[in-house]
């Protein structure tokens, strides 16, 4: 579904990425571990073109949309939530999901059969629908973030850093609704910092370090790796 | 009592004016964080197009109409020439550009039309006078608060209940955001420079149907009410700078009814000194903007 080959991203003379290659294949939840700096969210950021990448390519079901504009990139399914959360803070929660459909506007029906399965999802969301998203507890806005989302009904979501700031019971709650849009179907790019819940969910791994791909492999091989610590932590092998 | 329906009549009226010149240059402002400084002449455009109309024979709405139509032109013409091309490398360009813009407008009008003042067609109704409870007001007052009271609605209600005016919103706040959602960035740019001329467009009715004549400086005074309300509103909050509209109004109305007629010359230095007494109070302007920094 998607492929990303020797991506780079500079920032003035900061090489951010010094050419990460993936793919992550339809149905699957791959994530994308690392150290603080590794440049995870710079990678994802540049696949939703959020940012201009200086080279290498982006493709999503064979079709090259290396630094295409953010709105023409979640137009042809790539759905981002960003570490930065960015709940529209003065607009309600029903109207920050309006907006997560705004790809789809035209599409009355279908937009509010996914508004109630997303409230199904997040019931917690459903209670606090006419209220401004700002006013929202952090784990709150994270499921707002999501479900917002997945109102476009992409092909793939890009997730990063979901359980960010999170107390324990929310990050496993958060968790729970990524197992369950995998077991929905949805394709997923995880970025996290919580290894273990990340290895609990994921199917393929891939390790940065320092702006590379330091490893990769299933969950199962990266779990069992000795070197885990050292790749993670940055130590030279 | 007569002295208070008149009042709050001129307060009303002026107010009404002032906060939709204001909210014209909020709705760019908020999105772009840029003062569009041609915006005066999306005034001058409706004003002249009345003129240069003027020996038509048409209705005189259907010329108003026409008015309003080329200043949400100009306005979207002003994002093509001036903003766009620059909007992404640099602000000061962008400041420059539409200074340049502005002065470009008024020089073609001082050139192709004259510097002086042109009569502009104003329907009869305009010069009518009505009496309430014994104050005698131009039947124009009655008209500019009523249509404030309509554009001031209908631009509530497409903001609240529109999903591009939901997205504007969004995009005021946090635009790589909006745009990652699918929400095109050119559209809602393009959108909030046509609101600013159509809004521009009907003040400029009102505003020259004070005065029956245009000239090319004509957009300078309502740039600086609409950016000193703007100010006082809270520069990025579009209820604000109609707040600070009104209040504007309140306080030019205030000094017309109180100072003595040698002083009334200095009534903008009154002004000024008041604004500088309210943003000493609030530096943040009365209303806070979108809390873009609000636990996210
Ligand atoms: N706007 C920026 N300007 C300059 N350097 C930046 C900018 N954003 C990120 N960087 C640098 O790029 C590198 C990668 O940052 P990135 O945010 O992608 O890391 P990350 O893996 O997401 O880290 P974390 O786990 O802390 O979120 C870091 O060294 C960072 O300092
Ligand atoms: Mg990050």
């Amino acid at each position: 579904m998607l492929e990303v080959v020797d991506l780079e991203v500079r920032y003035g003379a900061i090489r951010a990425l010094r050419g990460i290659s993936l793919t992550v294949k339809k149905g699957e939840l791959v994530a994308l571990i690392g150290a603080n700096g590794a440049g995870k969210s710079s990678a994802m950021m540049c696949i939703a073109g959020a940012l201009k990448a200086a080279g290498g390519s982006v493709r999503l079901v064979g079709e090259d949309i290396t630094s295409g504009k953010p709105e023409s990139i979640v137009r042809r399914g790539i759905a981002t939530v960003p570490e930065t959360r960015d709940v529209f803070p003065d607009l309600t929660v029903d109207e920050n999901l309006t907006l997560g459909g705004y790809t789809r506007r035209g599409d009355a029906a279908g937009l509010a059969e996914d508004r109630a399965k997303m409230f199904a999802l997040f019931p917690r969301l459903a209670e606090r629908c006419g209220q401004p998203a700002g006013t929202l507890s952090g784990g709150e806005q994270q499921m707002l973030v999501i479900a917002r989302a997945m109102m476009s009904r992409p092909k793939m979501l890009l997730l990063d850093e979901p359980s960010l700031g999170l107390a324990p019971v929310i990050v496993d709650q958060i968790f729970a609704m990524i197992a369950q849009l995998k077991a929905a179907g949805t394709t997923i790019l995880l970025v996290e910092q919580n290894v273990a819940k990340a290895l609990s969910v994921a199917d393929r791994v891939y390790v940065m370090r320092l702006g590379r791909i330091a490893a990769s492999g299933t969950a199962a091989e990266i779990s069992a790796a000795t070197d885990l610590s050292a790749l993670y932590l940055g130590a030279e092998p | 009592m007569t002295f208070a329906i008149q009042f709050v009549i001129d307060v009303l009226s002026l107010g009404g004016a002032y906060a939709l010149m204001a909210l014209g240059l909020v709705i760019v402002y908020g999105i772009l964080r840029l003062v569009n400084f041609a915006y005066g002449e999306l005034i001058m455009v409706a004003g002249y197009t009345m003129f240069l109309f003027s020996g038509s024979g048409l209705p005189w709405l259907v010329m108003a109409a026409v008015a309003v139509i080329m200043a949400v032109l100009a306005g979207i013409a002003t994002d093509y020439v001036a903003f766009r091309p620059v909007r992404a490398k640099s602000v000061t360009a962008v400041l420059i550009t539409s200074f340049a813009f502005s002065t470009l407008l008024q020089n073609a009008a001082l050139l192709f039309i004259s510097p002086r003042p042109q009569t502009v067609p104003l329907p009869a109704l305009f010069s009518q006078t009505v009496t309430i409870g014994g104050a005698i007001t131009p039947l124009r007052n009655l008209i500019t608060i009523a249509a404030a009271v309509i554009l001031l609605a209908l631009f509530a209600l497409l903001m609240r209940r529109t999903v591009l005016g939901i997205a504007m919103r969004a995009a005021a706040t946090n635009f790589t955001m909006a745009r990652m959602l699918g929400v095109p960035a050119n559209l809602i740019i393009s959108s909030a420079f046509a609101i600013s001329g159509f809004l521009a467009g009907v003040v400029g009715l009102l505003w020259i149907g004070r005065i029956g004549t245009v000239v090319p400086g004509i957009g300078l005074e309502p740039l600086l009410v609409a950016f000193i309300a703007t100010v006082i509103g809270g520069m990025r909050s579009l209820s604000g700078a109609v707040i600070g509209g009104f209040l504007l109004a309140l306080i030019d109305t205030t000094l017309n009814y109180t100072l003595s007629q040698d002083l009334l010359k200095f009534r903008d230095a009154f002004t000024f000194s008041l604004v500088i007494l309210i943003l000493l109070w609030r530096p943040e302007g009365l209303v806070k903007g979108p809390a873009t920094g609000q636990r996210t």
